[in-house]
């Protein structure tokens, strides 16, 4: 053991301390533990981590921030612009509000439908029914089909009959709807039952294709977690004269805590990041505005808007963090 | 007179071309200028009112500077990039490649991207990894790029084979520094498309006014025919029809200074587009907001419907959908109708012209930068871009030495309806900056309309205006 001048080491010692590892106070002086070797490569292990957090994770994201105040095109000089961007956006610019909305009613539909439709079919399967494999591919298929694959294999079922979706097309071509009734699955912008606040005709299409999708991805984590249950806790509760419902919701449910912040978690950023599918089917135009869309329309595409992208990207940053922020802390306090 | 029109830079470029012809003809017409050359073998010099050269289809043989590839060996390599992405274009694009390389030797690395994509892209193919050399746009589109220094200026080349183009062609493919960045390979008209077997047959003719325009798609709609075919899946057509009917009741000057930002959309003359637009739509095809153009114009293949507005380029789905050729055979077109008021004059119309340009920033640029210049001279020959016109009949040649005897009857007449129109416009997206035009701008808000038409318009014109008014200052 050497003594070394930790002056350019010094997270390492630190991290250590907090480690638990009783490390003498004073700094200048002392004999380390640790091998000069053992030192640069702590210095390695946390400092990359820290690095690529600090710099390509908040450093970007402070300097979106630092743009959203710009009007910045990719080339010309950085002009500030104040809160011009975000004022517009609230007051003035149409798809935003319609975005944000979309964005609400994908949280909502996997909350409210999708999700518990995938833990349900994933009790079901979990029960050794026969066939049960052939069910779980069945399910699972969609998720492994890129979005790209998605977004064509439901054009082609639902696109006007013009265009020989195949739905509308046996649905006018039965005589079941007549041609000028046949729904516009993808380009109907007006609202679901014209109540305004309900999301437009496409969009409710978007979500029952995106559910299509998710219920599967659901289903497969919850029945990772479900095979992980201890069997002699369903004996147990069985013993107790317990019946299935109660078993699953007193019992099964409270063990699979983990695997639910999971579930939750996936579930809010999936529909918050939601992008493949609207951009596959026409780029979130027409009833079908998403914030990423908007983003990726505004900032990335043969329009630089800069500035005005970065806004829309501090604002889905802004309402992802706050169901995640709330119900991480709110899962942090009572395990401790 | 000459420095009007540099005075103007920053214009859409294609009024500059239109300028170049009044200041020679008076006041006449003037995209004869520009293609009278091509239009027919017929045409005498004295018929191109500028004292640029012209040459004449007849002429034009013996100036082989321009019309016939240099016959020197080329080593290395060179990247194309392009959007011709539908199968008959590939095709067209595949042709020339072969040719240029029986030419040259040098077979060059084609990478083509879907047309749609490419344009989305484009900002990010530029700036990053983009090919020596790649399709584009001419007008303000190109214009934007130059100026962001993402296109390498080819006055060199330009000036060798200059003398294949009349004179307007200089202004449309100068960028706002006066120096040339791209070079222009052939142009396309928008009009209304119809079958003749079906106006026959059911005893229609072809409309000259807006009554008689109504009176037909009335008359459809009781024949089971869907009257007018239409599709804004992709966002961009819809442009089409506000182009034709903003130039057909407003003229041309507001429609360029619309464009351009010196007209404001809250002006009631753009009320007057919409409501006019509000008697098409009933007429248009059963959920046109998720189609794509394609799919519009095999209705018109399976005569399901009647009429379609679109550009000339539409001859392209009608070959893929009928290979036969018969469909194509019994398809016409005509100018869209006039509405009765002075700008009936004009018989102005969108023909958007397209052109190769040179990347700035590709990496093998600097090592292949013979090979990509020769490609370029290479397309300015008229011998090749009759290549890719005979693939794609949308696509007619630009060059003054193109064999217009390899024209179709609907090339002929489309060269005419060029020839005769006074003012030319390019194409909304083409004519206005590319951040207001896109996706989530002019092309929402069209989509916007045209799926509520009904709604409060000064409400909705204010909010066109207030992101034109949100858009950062154009330093050109």
């Amino acid at each position: 053991m050497s003594k070394i001048d930790t002056e350019g080491l010094a997270p390492a010692p630190e991290v250590l301390s907090g480690a638990g590892l009783a490390l003498p106070d004073k700094r200048h002086h002392h004999y380390s533990l640790l091998t000069a070797r053992d030192k640069v490569l702590l210095t390695l292990m946390v400092g990359v981590p820290l690095f690529v957090f600090l710099v390509l994770i908040w450093g970007t994201t402070l300097v979106s921030v630092a743009l959203s105040f710009t009007d910045w095109n990719g080339v010309d000089p950085i002009r500030w612009v104040g809160l011009d961007n975000y004022t517009y956006l609230l007051n003035g610019y149409p798809f935003f509000w319609e975005a944000v909305k979309n964005n609400l009613w994908y949280l909502l539909v996997f909350i409210g439908f999708a999700t518990p439709m995938g833990i349900l079919l994933a009790v079901l399967l979990d029960r050794e029914i026969r066939g049960s494999w052939l069910y779980q591919s069945i399910f699972f298929t969609p998720v492994v089909l890129s979005l790209a694959v998605v977004g064509l294999i439901w054009q082609l079922q639902l696109s006007p009959s013009a265009g020989n979706g195949f739905i509308d097309s046996m649905l006018t071509g039965t005589g079941l709807v007549a041609p000028a009734n046949a729904p516009d699955w993808f380009g109907n912008a007006g609202p679901l039952f014209g109540i305004g606040i309900l999301p437009s005709q496409n969009m409710a299409s978007v979500l029952l294709v995106a559910s299509w999708r998710h219920i599967g991805y659901i289903m497969v984590l919850y029945l990772a977690g479900l095979k992980s249950v201890d069997p002699s806790l369903r004996e147990a509760a069985a013993i107790d004269g317990a019946n299935e419902r109660q078993t699953f919701f007193h019992v099964v449910f409270p063990v699979m805590a983990p695997i639910n912040v999971v579930i939750v978690v996936v579930t809010v950023i999936e529909s918050l990041r939601a992008f493949d599918l609207v951009y596959i089917i026409n780029h979130g135009k027409n009833g079908l505005e998403l914030l990423s869309t908007l983003i990726t329309n505004n900032a990335l595409s043969e329009a630089q808007l800069i500035g005005f992208g970065s806004a829309i990207a501090v604002i889905l940053l802004l309402v992802a963090l706050v169901p995640i922020v709330a119900y991480l802390t709110r899962v942090m306090r009572t395990e401790e | 007179m000459a420095d009007i029109e540099t005075g103007l830079k920053g214009q859409v470029s294609r009024r500059e071309v239109l300028k170049k012809g009044l200041v020679g003809a008076a006041g006449l017409t003037v995209l004869p200028t520009v293609l009278a050359a091509c239009s027919s073998a017929a045409s005498t010099p004295s018929a191109t009112p500028t004292a640029a050269p012209t040459p004449t289809p007849g002429a034009a043989t013996p100036t082989p500077a321009a019309g016939t590839p240099t016959p020197v060996a080329l080593t290395g390599a060179l990247h194309v990039g392009s959007n011709h992405s539908d199968p008959s274009e590939k095709k067209g694009m595949d042709a020339i490649d072969a040719a240029f390389q029986a030419a040259t030797g040098l077979a060059v690395t084609l990478n083509t991207v879907d047309h749609n994509t490419f344009q989305d892209q484009i900002n990010n193919y530029l700036n990053t990894t983009p090919d020596d050399v790649f399709t584009w746009f001419s007008g303000f589109r190109m214009r934007f790029f130059a100026s962001k220094s993402l296109g390498t200026a080819i006055d060199d080349v330009w000036a060798g084979v200059k003398s294949n183009y009349t004179a307007g062609f200089t202004t449309a493919v100068t960028g706002d520094d006066g120096k040339v960045y791209g070079i222009p390979v052939d142009y396309y008209p928008w009009c209304v498309f119809y079958r003749k077997s079906v106006f026959s047959d059911k005893g229609y003719t072809v409309p000259s006014t807006w009554t008689d325009f109504i009176a037909l798609c009335n008359k459809m709609k009781t024949d089971g025919l869907t009257p007018i075919a239409f599709a804004d899946k992709d966002g961009w057509p819809a442009m089409g029809t506000f182009d034709i009917l903003n130039l057909r009741i407003n003229g041309y000057d507001f429609h360029v200074g619309l464009m351009t930002g010196k007209q404001k959309w809250t002006d009631p003359k753009v009320t007057a587009v919409f409501t006019q637009w509000k008697q098409l739509i009933p007429f248009y095809t059963a959920g046109f907001a998720g189609l794509t153009w394609q799919q519009a114009c095999d209705t018109l293949v399976q005569k399901k419907s009647g009429m379609f507005l679109l550009g000339l380029f539409l001859t392209g789905e009608f070959d893929t959908a009928d290979p036969s050729g018969a469909a194509k055979k019994d398809l016409d077109f005509f100018p869209f109708p006039f509405l009765g008021n002075q700008y009936d004059a004009e018989k102005s119309l969108d023909a958007p012209i397209d052109i190769w340009m040179m990347s700035a920033k590709s990496q093998n640029l600097q090592a292949d930068l013979a090979n990509a210049k020769a490609y370029l001279k290479f397309w300015a020959a008229g011998s090749t871009q009759v290549l890719m016109y005979k693939a794609n009949n949308g696509f007619i040649p630009t060059a003054s030495d193109a064999d217009t005897t390899q024209y179709d009857v609907l090339t002929q007449k489309a060269v005419q309806i060029v020839s005769a129109a006074q003012k030319i416009t390019q194409f909304l997206d083409r004519d206005t900056r590319p951040d207001f035009a896109g996706a989530n701008g002019m092309q929402s808000f069209l989509l916007n309309f045209l799926s509520n038409p009904g709604q409060d318009l000064t409400k909705f014109q204010q909010s066109i205006q207030d992101f034109w008014d949100k858009l950062p200052a154009y330093t050109g």
